[in-house]
């Protein structure tokens, strides 16, 4: 039997930047608030021997225990889902600070043409651009409504940034400015102007000098260590929850962080959700936290799952087309090309996460689509994250995979090679989404999530056409060989390709068509709100987490509404967007 | 930026004298000692290197049979052999790296799903095996001397380095059956241990003495590069390990 505790105002499911951006905007509200986190804790002294690439990058030593919970996958709804039994495609994490801590701190504003998709497309390429099994539609929330919450989060996390000529409108400076450019970046920068686009630096959450947020929390300087993705900073440089938002909840006394706390199940009664049952994960015993509201903020994948698992909202079914939960899971489009230089080399070793710049100028709706196979498109970045040897052994084509001329030419080209990446935008696609597994369950006993996902013609079509424009510019850049990315047959569960996994909870302002509405709030459950990038209607063409933080800032003042007002905060809009 | 090029790379001869890896191995005369015997025939620093201090994590904790260990170096060596840029995988102490692994959890797969059922899957979905790594590792290494008996008579070890690689490329092509796992999938894992071994920090058992990151011009651990990564020019750095960390 689980151990009934005393009911509080707010519970978070996971302690990451959504749950630590709740707690902080709820706690300094004078509310009382408990985290739940499945992890363990973890500060930045738990960094201090961080600079380990086995360790952390190959053995994964931040994130998600996959023997307790995992997915399982299939590329189509007609064939048999089988677990993803180690990470491989993507990474969530695992503890006090979630994926937040390993992050490389790209951070961006998704783009006015993301937020009305669905009818900026229809008005001008007309209603089958991409055709009726792409469920693409509008989020219920325009960039100009989003901005100041955009705002709030560089703010508290310090990013640093310059004036992006193609990007989503400013009205402020970043708050801090660009980090420092290098050899590398003013190469990309230098050819990219030629070409006549519009480089700038990529803006970072690797800060470019010592900062302390409005919360009065301090981030430190970027160290340029070469160790940033899939690792803590030992500084304390790179904006994560762990500096920021967690202790500013804990200054206020309003807030109880509660580790190695496993939630299973919303509880629910007549419409309403009444708190969460849970395991402590160290003895398994099982205690239910009551709560005025409950507030989802684990990753995109357990969001959904928790959901499906207790019954809420009504599933998604491809047949149909009918149902939300689960509905329009995206990824990224991780298309580019890589150039080798055979006089030249580079200190690729150093960097940083976000040590990068970019072009938008194929990104959005920055370009036009009307002879184009697909729509949207991507940023184009060279980063400088600190390469390291295990998992960078780039070579031709042509190389063999051992022996003695791979190990000649993976050590030449080691220092010797670029790549410029995209974050291609994806599309939903009706036949790629989210249910709950039949046949394999977690380590509590609950079925995993199922994953069904394949790369669309959109993906193949954005894929070719982003890969060639990184390739063009790696020729500008001087390369003496340029090799394209070419996408794989199907999406493929093992190599490493992105952590940004999207959807499955969307927002949108039809309770039809979507989960919750634009404050994050589900529109079944007046006080349950589901925050994170479960709750994109698709995913464009950057990195995510600039654009979580937003809607995280938007649902904390909705949630602190809601205390007040005890009911659903928007009105549904039928009209405006029937699929 | 060219010039440098010539400059940091180390001749084989100059790597070998600075380094003294072979001398412990050699003169005490064990098992490291014999497998390399194999690779630095006639090279005669190899006998008047300095003599070493012992060094006592290199015992096995997995293997418990020399010569699976045996077959492990030399496919290992030849998946990242000894060169003019400097040691290859028996070198570097590959091999002890890799017991070492199958010995934890690297081995035992404690951070991933075992529970079946177990199904084969698409060319997608990823390993399925129930076999854990130290399992198919042991059973990979049989099998590698089993077809080079099968195919030339003698033992894996024994083989000339081209007759070694066509049986590794057997193993790569899918050509041997394995029970549980594809003979493809024991390759994947031998390959990525290798150069998992040669360049993950030297605590680890391999790298040793970060010649694995000297021969990659790459610097190891250091703590910053605000100083430096503005540089025009390519930087060349002392590499550092965790060691220094503490």
């Amino acid at each position: 039997m689980a151990k009934k505790l005393d009911k509080v105002d707010a519970v978070t499911v996971g302690v990451g930047w959504t749950g630590g951006i709740i707690a902080a905007e709820l706690a300094k509200e004078g509310l009382n608030v408990v985290g739940l986190e499945r992890g363990g804790d973890r500060s930045t002294e738990d960094f201090q021997m961080i600079h380990d690439e086995y360790r952390y990058a190959v053995r994964y030593g931040l994130m998600q225990d996959t023997s307790k919970e995992t997915i399982t996958f299939r590329n189509k709804p007609d064939e048999r889902a089988l677990p993803m039994r180690r990470l491989g495609s993507f990474l969530p994490g695992e503890g006090v600070g979630g994926a937040g801590d390993h992050w490389n701190g790209h951070t961006w504003r998704f783009l006015p043409y993301d937020l009305e998709i669905k009818s900026q497309t229809d008005k001008k390429y007309g209603k089958d651009k991409l055709g009726e099994d792409y469920t693409i539609q509008d989020w219920g929330i325009t960039y100009d409504e989003l901005e100041p919450y955009f705002y709030k989060f560089e703010q508290t996390a310090g990013i640093s940034g310059e004036e992006n000529p193609m990007g989503a409108p400013r009205k402020h400076d970043y708050p801090t400015g660009p980090m420092k450019s290098s050899p590398i970046l003013y190469r990309f920068k230098k050819a990219t102007k030629n070409m006549k686009l519009h480089p700038f630096q990529l803006p970072s959450a690797n800060l470019s000098e010592q900062y302390e947020n409005p919360d009065g929390e301090t981030i430190n300087a970027c160290q340029y260590c070469g160790f940033c993705e899939r690792f803590g900073c030992e500084y304390g440089a790179k904006s994560s929850p762990n500096i920021t938002v967690i202790p500013t909840a804990k200054k206020t006394g309003n807030f109880e962080l509660r580790a190695d706390s496993n939630v299973v199940e919303v509880l629910h009664e007549g419409g309403r959700a009444t708190g969460v049952r849970y395991v402590d994960v160290k003895t398994g015993e099982e205690f239910v936290q009551p709560a005025d509201v409950v507030i989802l903020t684990s990753y995109v994948l357990n969001n959904t799952r928790l959901l499906l698992q207790s019954k809420l909202g009504k599933p998604y079914d491809p047949k149909t087309k009918e149902g939300v939960i689960g509905k329009n899971y995206c990824y990224q489009i991780t298309a580019g090309a890589t150039g080798f230089f055979e006089d030249e080399k580079f200190n690729s070793f150093m960097g940083a996460g976000s040590l990068g710049a970019t072009v938008d100028d194929y990104n959005g709706d920055n370009f036009d689509h009307k002879d184009l196979d697909f729509i949207h498109g991507g940023s184009l970045s060279i980063t400088q994250t600190g390469q390291r040897p295990i998992e960078n052994n780039p070579v031709p084509k042509d190389t063999p995979k051992w022996g003695k001329d791979f190990k000649e030419k993976s050590l030449h080209y080691f220092n010797r090679s670029l790549s410029v990446g995209a974050q291609g935008a994806s599309m939903p696609h009706r036949n790629n989404y989210l249910s709950l597994d039949e046949n394999y369950k977690d380590a509590y006993g609950n079925p995993l999530l199922k994953l069904t996902y394949d790369f669309t013609d959109q993906d193949r079509n954005l894929h070719k056409y982003l890969s060639e424009q990184a390739a063009d510019i790696l020729k500008e850049m001087g390369a003496d060989k340029v090799e394209a990315k070419e996408i794989s047959e199907h999406y493929d569960i093992v190599p490493y390709q992105s952590t940004h996994n999207t959807g499955g909870v969307i927002m949108g302002d039809d309770p039809e068509t979507s989960a919750v509405n634009n404050y994050s709030q589900m529109w079944d459950v007046d006080n349950l709100f589901v925050i994170g990038a479960s709750a994109f209607a698709h995913n464009g063409g950057y990195n995510p987490t600039g654009t979580v933080g937003a809607l995280a800032y938007r649902a904390a003042e909705g949630i602190i509404k809601f205390m007040d007002e005890d009911k659903q905060l928007v009105k549904a809009n039928k009209d405006r967007q029937l699929v | 930026m060219a010039n440098e090029e010539k400059d940091s790379k180390i001749s084989r001869r100059k790597f070998v004298k600075n380094s003294g890896y072979v001398a412990g191995g050699v003169v005490g005369g064990g098992l490291l000692g014999s497998l390399l015997g194999v690779n630095f025939k006639g090279s005669e620093q190899t006998s008047t290197a300095p003599v070493k201090e012992a060094k006592f994590n290199q015992a096995l904790m997995y293997f418990t049979r020399q010569a699976d260990f045996k077959t492990l170096g030399a496919a290992t060596e030849r998946i990242f052999p000894e060169d003019d840029n400097g040691p290859g995988a028996l070198a570097l102490g590959v091999p002890y790296f890799i017991d070492h692994q199958l010995a934890g959890s690297y081995g035992r797969n404690d951070q991933e799903y075992m529970q079946g059922p177990f199904h084969d899957g698409t060319a997608f979905q990823g390993l399925q095996s129930p076999l854990k790594r130290h399992e198919i590792f042991m059973q990979g290494i049989r099998a590698l001397e089993k077809e080079s008996q099968s195919d030339f008579n003698d033992s894996f070890t024994s083989l000339e380095g081209e007759q070694q690689d066509k049986i590794l490329q057997k193993f790569e092509d899918d050509k041997v059956k394995l029970k549980g796992v594809k003979a493809s999938e024991f390759f994947d894992l031998l390959r990525s241990a290798t150069l998992a071994g040669a360049y993950s920090d030297p605590l680890y058992g391999g790298n040793e003495d970060m010649a694995g990151w000297k021969m990659k011009e790459y610097p190891g651990s250091q703590m910053s590069y605000i100083n430096e990564i503005e540089e025009e020019d390519f930087v060349e750095m002392k590499p550092s390990a965790l060691h220094e960390h503490l």
